[in-house]
């Protein structure tokens, strides 16, 4: 299999829209403020994506007017990633990894259906699909190769990355685009309560850009996924991803929430680290897949930054399977 | 839906439990009922109850995945993808892609989708929907008719397929994707995106696009979809598309959204096994733009190659070729 490195990364977070206000944040290592979102009689703790400011030129895109917000944080954060590494003639792929997708406009869509089915609005429809977002940011680069939008748990933004870096490999495109964006809704809130009911949804998006051609971060390893099927649920699955991994003072970039009930497994399998430990939900809330995003992005940027060599960034998601990759610096 | 077509592969394959099984899965929908019934309840209640987390993650993707993993012994790995109504080729073509790059020996790949009130009221609030059987390609033809279905096809590399004496029910040759990016719902005119599906399926296939038979058309029988495929033929086939048979089975079994790239594959590979060609019986009088041969009765007919298509909102456009095997 070929070398592949990660050439940019963007950012969407409670924290701003940005890279650097996510790294900011999570380098502070305080909780962001919380903010109530109502559902039809109860509520929820959320952790919202503040308004750009300034807005990104991006957003004036006619595909993105009425697009909802998720297809905004998706499109920021993919350009950020993006950078100046498309030139002309090479192929741009763009796999987006989702949990939740246009949430908000199921929402309203559904809600109008169900006043009154021969009023619902056409415009809202479309922006319910769940490749909506990936399909707005492909029109906005006038990327007209490989688009696919691949769903699942918090894991999503690695099946994403296995699709991605499979084109890379196998040279189905140049440049890949790996993005994972979610927005918080009740709908949401009320089946993260399943699992855990402390857990703080949030919103945003994540994004590197990966290309064949060496930077200094390369994406040395991925994890064969251990699924929670049969016998093998959360805790054993993760242990075993843990374990795949030499304790050698790396970082690692974990997807605890903060949630004892949620992280419990977690703690287990990686509590013999040696190495420093960070987990960007329990500063940003859990925003699914593209809290996986940010955990790429940190780990990312802390390689860049000369304060690790490599890192190990693991995903326990909430319904699917458990997985890691390791990044090292070039 | 989906258990019962992945297990009518699993058996027809006669495939053992696996510890390494790519299963690649195409849908729009998910469990879209079960979301359904947790939003109007919760909605009309305005209270969270036990039972709704049953709901909410029985909607999700991965349930279903990992409960037809779960059934068939397989650890994965699971890939979902959820291209709109191309999502079971694309799930078809990635596994396919899988095998070919030496990455597996097999595969299970396919796609489902089960009608919703969402998506019903979504697409009638487009206006896309026929109030009659939808006429693919005819002149008159006035919208598509939704359906719901699943297909699963068990694919392996040919050496692992020999290497068990395994029934060859016909070859997946090729595969192009690509993406439309003049509208979310609407396809370019001129089907740019959809010619590039198709030729970079030819190209995938090692074959020149005159040796294609026969084309199961994405052909959903709404007015820009049908013109704009029908162009995109005309341009694949460069002068010579007189003789190419094309038939939408959509006019039978309706639109099955995120299955239908997968069941319409199945549809190719009985043509091919069978040698007939499926017919649209209700096309009264065909669009002026269709210029092949337009498949209006059952027949008996020599195919060797068929190319699929799907076309989704958001400009997904996806082709497989498959070939007789012999």
């Amino acid at each position: 299999m070929s070398r592949i490195f990660v050439h940019g990364c963007g950012a969407v977070s409670p924290a701003g829209w940005g890279v650097a206000a996510l790294v900011d944040a999570l380098e502070q290592r305080v909780e962001l403020p919380v903010q109530q979102l109502n559902g039809p009689g109860f509520s929820f703790r959320v952790r919202t994506a503040p308004g750009p400011s300034p807005r990104p030129a991006c957003l004036q895109h006619p595909r993105l007017r009425r697009a909802s917000a998720i297809s905004h944080f998706a499109t920021a954060a993919a350009l950020e990633a993006l950078g100046e590494s498309r030139k002309p003639g090479l192929r741009l792929g763009i796999v987006f990894g989702v949990h939740a997708a246009s949430i908000r406009s199921s929402e309203k869509f559904f809600s109008e259906v169900l006043r009154d089915p021969s009023t619902a609005s056409p415009v809202f429809f479309p922006e319910t699909v769940i490749n909506a977002p990936a399909s707005h940011l492909a029109a906005v680069l006038n990327a007209t190769e490989l688009t696919y939008s691949a769903l699942g748990d918090q894991t999503a933004f690695f099946q994403a990355l296995l699709i991605g870096a499979g084109w890379l490999a196998n040279d189905r495109a140049d440049i890949v685009l790996v993005v994972s964006a979610e927005e918080t809704a009740w709908t949401v809130s009320a089946a993260a309560c399943s699992f855990a009911h402390d857990v703080i949804c949030s919103e945003g998006a994540g994004a590197i850009c990966l290309m064949r051609d060496e930077s200094p971060v390369e994406l040395a390893a991925i994890t064969e996924p251990a699924l929670f099927v049969g016998v093998a649920n959360r805790a054993p699955s993760t242990v075993q991803i843990a374990a795949q991994f030499a304790r050698r003072d790396e970082f690692l970039c974990d997807s605890r929430t903060g949630s004892r009930r949620w992280d419990c497994h977690q703690s287990e399998a990686w509590n013999d680290w040696t190495g420093p430990v960070l987990s960007p939900r329990m500063i940003l809330g859990e925003a699914w897949s593209a809290a996986t995003a940010w955990q790429f992005v940190a780990a990312t940027e802390r390689i860049r930054a000369g304060k690790n060599p490599a890192a190990v960034v693991s995903a326990s998601g909430s319904n699917q399977q458990a997985i890691a990759a390791r990044l090292k610096h070039n | 839906m989906l258990l019962h077509a992945a297990f009518e592969a699993w058996n027809q394959a006669g495939w053992a439990p696996s510890e390494n099984l790519p299963i690649v899965l195409g849908t729009t929908g998910c469990g879209a009922e079960a979301g359904e019934s947790f939003f109007r309840e919760a909605s009309a209640t305005g209270k969270l109850r036990v039972g709704h987390p049953t709901k909410t993650l029985s909607y999700q993707g991965q349930r279903q995945a990992l409960d037809l993993a779960e059934a068939l012994d397989c650890a994965g790995p699971i890939s979902i993808i959820s291209n709109a109504c191309a999502s079971g080729s694309n799930a078809i073509g990635h596994a396919f892609e899988v095998i070919r790059n030496g990455q597996s020996d097999r595969a299970l790949a396919g796609g489902y989708d089960a009608l919703g009130q969402l998506v019903f009221g979504g697409f009638d609030s487009l206006q896309a929907l026929s109030p009659e059987p939808c006429r693919p390609f005819d002149a008159s033809r006035n919208g598509l008719t939704l359906g719901e279905g699943a297909a699963v096809l068990a694919l392996e590399s040919l050496d692992s397929a020999r290497a068990r004496n395994a029934e060859i029910l016909g070859e997946a040759l090729g595969y192009g994707a690509t993406t439309d990016v003049h509208h979310m719902t609407q396809p370019h005119p001129q089907g740019d995106a959809a010619l590039r599906a198709m030729l970079e399926a030819c190209a995938s296939a090692g074959i020149d696009p005159a040796a294609i038979s026969y084309v199961n058309a994405h052909g959903t029988a709404t007015i820009h979809n049908d013109s704009s495929e029908a162009i995109a033929l005309e341009r694949l086939r460069e002068g010579s598309i007189s003789n190419l048979r094309v038939s939408s089975t959509k006019a039978s079994i309706g639109h099955l959204l995120g299955a239908a790239g997968a069941v319409e594959a199945v549809v190719c590979l009985m043509t091919l096994g069978g040698q007939w060609l499926p017919p649209e019986l209700c096309v009264a009088t065909p669009d002026t733009l269709c210029n092949f041969q337009l498949v209006r009765a059952p027949m008996e007919a020599s195919v060797e190659i068929a190319l699929s298509n799907s076309f989704g909102f958001g400009g997904a456009n996806a082709s497989l070729i498959f070939r007789r095997w012999k």
